[in-house]
């Protein structure tokens, strides 16, 4: 498909405005089974973003009910299949797959290879989403409706006609994307243990990919667990097995040990890989070296690995035996210390830098500073006493989206930014992102900090009508949360028009280190004309000697 | 000089959030509901030295990145680099050791707030080997509480029972104070939750199982019990009025209950189940049919 000459890598900056015109893949080929990692890592990052829109769609919808205490926008079964889908789509296909496509496009870049381990296996993992998400949506059609049971899906509830015909599409479109992201997995782990450039060591690699290491392998280890969980959930409702009914002697206990085993960890497969942008961009607006890379990178792998063993708190108000809740509340209390190693190295990065407050590094200051907050609602909730009390209250809804939110969708913003000159040759409209992130800055917080004193207060989760007394926070959250659903229309705008027609970008705009940045904008079809040779430690930024363009910079 | 007056700023930096903190940990026992239990005291006294905390470490990171962001711009377009500091092994073990000795501490602390909260029907916890023996809650109750009352309470979708000494039956539930009163929970078809939030203590219930939750109340007054277990389709009507009184006004309130012949209580979810009224958007989804009203001595 290519066969345009393109020179070495060293001399690829001062190339660029000549090289990429000859060389841009095709609109075509985006709705094509490509097998380029850059084209795929596309195709996720905009199918994601649209699955992003319904399920934030349904999210006002929810907010819009929620503005008043009585029930009068939509019926009770309608409510219940909005909340089991706005988030389902929102975990399973938004932010997971938005990480496989922003971690497809960048992996390879980042570690020198030309394209992943198994480009094929590529292709198919993504080609699953999009049947898999309109498997779930067609469950609308239905005459019972949606998935009603919640992103959980507990039995009894999810096994009770008539909604379970809406559960067993649930179950079959979430095995599908399930299946998927194993196959990611497997190429992921494998692109980044056999596919580096000569002299990437592990300890140089930037933390992004070690972030995306961390995560496909707790996708490995923990996603058969809700598979295997999924399959008897099926089993009982389709076959007449009885693994999860109380009635014929089965334990719904089960299925929620069974869930959390995968579904705790899920949430470090969302973050970790944000915690890797926050990394990456932090050092390249500080213009400082990532303060202490290896204990970060170090405890990224102890992330992964305690966050396997903090499933149960997730049922401390369950039957869960007072020697379990304890137990676990000590693991998880414990994770606190290796997010606290990350927390501290931003801040030590940030501290005394040369800070460049662009779009990129608003998102990811914003998003480090709002990560801090869920971090320590994440601590008070990991107390077993206190969490007694809110336990399925919307203060764990409020700390759940201060990380969903807060955290991982202004990270992916940040990384949206960051890249976008890499991804597409051209760059967006500073004026406009800067916008973009105050709305949603802004607009997150109102949405979302009131959830914390109803939660207090004890307003349950899942309510679709609620007592008078609430009523206070609940009209700031709704109205923040329909700024915050605006907030995206100068994002799409901005992005759009500038994917079009904005002005071409260098190959580094930012100055930034990293083998990605050291090739062409977009990167030609091998990635690489050469395979870079890697002698440098990752983020060196401490090169006093050397003078770089400064005239590059017309962004500001 | 210089040196002296950073120093000197550090340390005012730290007092403020200092007295900040300690103001947080003061107004979060206001953001709880009324203490209506013995129990609902110790959780908030854990939350709030959790906040106080909590509001330490936010300020202090904040501050240092305020800090920054303030004085620490680069000119426009200048993409010099900054200080060259690779990481320091100091300050890493302190950030590494500093709070792991923190959260085994808050972990200790938490621990023994949770035995005085002495949860009766789910094992305690005993820290020696025989942990798991009686993971079964069912009706162990080796408990040191004295317990006056025994009340029965039954969950079925959507609608709360309660069942008192002598048989009799309500739609509300009526607790003596300044006694602890022992709550067999039984659901009877799926999952629900037994929540009052002045009580603060949650616990699930599991249709087959009979699980003890053990509570005193001290404060008279109205409360709702709300379902917190997700229970499908009407969810949000499983809610009962729960009123602490005292010993007397119980009993009288009892033996008044127990004079009237039971009745079919009224139930919010049968009637929104029977006579749908119109919504903004309306799915029209066939539903799970609530269970039959309950028969009860009293109901309101």
């Amino acid at each position: 498909m290519t066969n345009n000459p393109r020179e070495g890598i060293a001399g690829a900056d001062e190339s660029a405005e000549n090289s990429h015109s000859t060389q841009q893949t095709t609109w075509r080929e985006y709705f094509s089974f490509s097998t380029d990692h850059k084209v795929i890592g596309v195709q996720y990052m905009v199918t994601t973003f649209i699955f992003f829109l319904i399920g934030g769609l349904l999210a006002m919808i929810i907010r819009g009910e929620l503005i008043t205490p009585k029930l009068d926008v939509v019926d009770r079964p309608l409510y219940n299949g909005l909340f089991t889908l706005h988030g389902t789509i929102m975990i399973f296909l938004w932010i997971i797959p938005f990480n496989v496509g922003l971690a497809n496009y960048l992996v390879p870049l980042m570690i020198g290879a030309r394209d992943m381990a198994f480009p094929r296996l590529n292709a198919i993992a993504f080609w699953m989403i999009p049947p898999g998400g309109l498997l779930l949506l067609s469950s609308f059609l239905l005459k019972s409706g949606t998935a009603q049971a919640g992103w959980w899906s507990y039995p009894p509830v999810s096994l009770q006609s008539p909604h379970n015909q809406g559960e067993v599409i649930w179950i079959l479109s979430l095995v599908i994307i399930g299946i998927s992201s194993i196959m990611g997995g497997v190429n992921f782990i494998t692109t980044i243990f056999w596919m580096r450039a000569p002299g990437m060591t592990f300890f140089r690699m930037p933390i992004f990919v070690w972030s995306i290491l961390s995560s496909q392998l707790l996708q490995l280890f923990c996603l058969p667990a809700l598979t295997g969980g999924l399959i008897l959930l099926l089993l009982d409702i389709t076959a007449g097995t009885n693994f999860f009914k109380p009635s014929e002697g089965g334990n719904p206990i089960l299925y929620q040990h069974l869930f959390w085993f995968y579904s705790h960890p899920a949430v470090y497969v969302m973050v970790l890989p944000i915690f890797g942008v926050f990394s990456e961009i932090l050092p390249a607006f500080s213009r400082n070296p990532l303060f202490g890379y290896r204990s970060v990178a170090l405890a990224t792998i102890a992330l992964a690995v305690i966050s396997t063993v903090v499933w149960a708190h997730h049922m401390f108000a369950s039957v869960t035996p007072g020697w379990m809740r304890i137990l676990f509340m000590f693991t998880s209390m414990l994770v606190a210390v290796p997010t606290g190693i990350k927390e501290f190295a931003w801040t030590a990065t940030v501290w005394r830098g040369r800070l460049h407050l662009l779009t990129p590094m608003l998102f990811a200051l914003g998003g480090a500073v709002m990560f801090l907050f869920a971090g320590i609602t994440g601590v008070m909730l990991a107390s077993t006493p206190f969490d007694l009390h809110v336990n399925n209250t919307y203060f764990v809804v409020g700390h759940f989206h201060y990380v969903v939110y807060n955290t991982i969708t202004m990270g992916i913003f940040a990384a949206i930014y960051f890249w976008f000159p890499k991804i597409t040759g051209r760059m967006y409209v500073e004026g406009w992102g800067k916008i973009h992130f105050w709305l949603t800055f802004i607009g997150a917080n109102l949405t979302f900090f009131p959830m914390h004193p109803l939660g207090l207060h004890g307003m349950l989760r899942r309510v679709s009508s609620y007592d008078p007394e609430y009523q206070w926070w609940n009209v700031i959250a709704s109205l923040g949360s329909f700024l915050l659903g605006m907030s995206t229309l100068p994002f799409i705008a901005n992005i759009v028009g500038s994917w079009l027609r904005g002005p071409k970008a260098e190959n580094n705009p930012w100055h930034a280190t990293g083998l990605e940045w050291q090739t062409s904008s977009p990167p030609p079809k091998e990635n690489f004309e050469e395979i870079p040779v890697v002698t440098e430690p990752p983020y060196h930024y401490n090169d006093f000697g050397e003078t770089e363009q400064p005239e590059a910079a017309g962004q500001e | 000089m210089r040196k002296i007056l950073n120093s000197l700023l550090l340390a005012a930096f730290i007092a403020v959030i200092l007295l900040i903190s300690r103001w947080v940990g003061q107004q979060a026992y206001s953001w709880m509901p009324a203490q209506g239990t013995a129990e609902a005291k110790q959780v908030d006294e854990i939350f709030s030295f959790l906040a106080s905390i909590g509001t330490f470490v936010f300020l202090g990171i904040t501050g240092v990145i305020v800090y920054s962001i303030i004085t620490c711009r680069a000119p426009k377009g200048d993409w010099s680099h900054g200080h060259p500091a690779r990481g320091s092994v100091k300050v890493e073990i302190l950030w590494i050791v500093l709070p792991t000795i923190l959260v085994l501490w808050l972990s200790f602390k938490n621990l023994s707030i949770y035995q005085q909260l002495n949860i009766q029907g789910l094992p305690p916890v005993v820290m020696h080997m025989h942990m798991v023996e009686s993971a079964d809650a069912a009706t162990v109750s080796n408990d040191s509480k004295p317990v006056g009352e025994g009340i029965d309470v039954f969950a079925k979708q959507w609608a709360w029972s309660f069942r008192y000494p002598g048989n009799v039956t309500s739609t509300e539930l009526h607790l003596p104070v300044n006694q602890p009163v022992s709550l067999a929970l039984h659901a009877q078809d799926v999952l629900h939750g037994f929540y009052v939030p002045e009580f603060r203590l949650k616990q699930d219930m599991v249709p087959g199982r009979t699980i003890t939750l053990t509570l005193t109340p001290e404060r008279v007054g109205q409360y709702r019990l709300h379902d917190s277990q997700f229970s499908g389709t009407y969810f949000a009507l499983m809610e009962a009025n729960v009123y602490v009184e005292s010993r007397q006004a119980y009993s009288q309130w009892l033996a008044q209950a127990a004079s009237r012949e039971p009745t079919i209580a009224s139930n919010q979810a049968v009637t929104e189940y029977t006579q749908a009224t119109k919504k903004i958007f309306n799915s029209r989804w066939q539903t799970v049919q609530p269970a039959e009203p309950s028969v009860v001595n009293y109901s309101s």
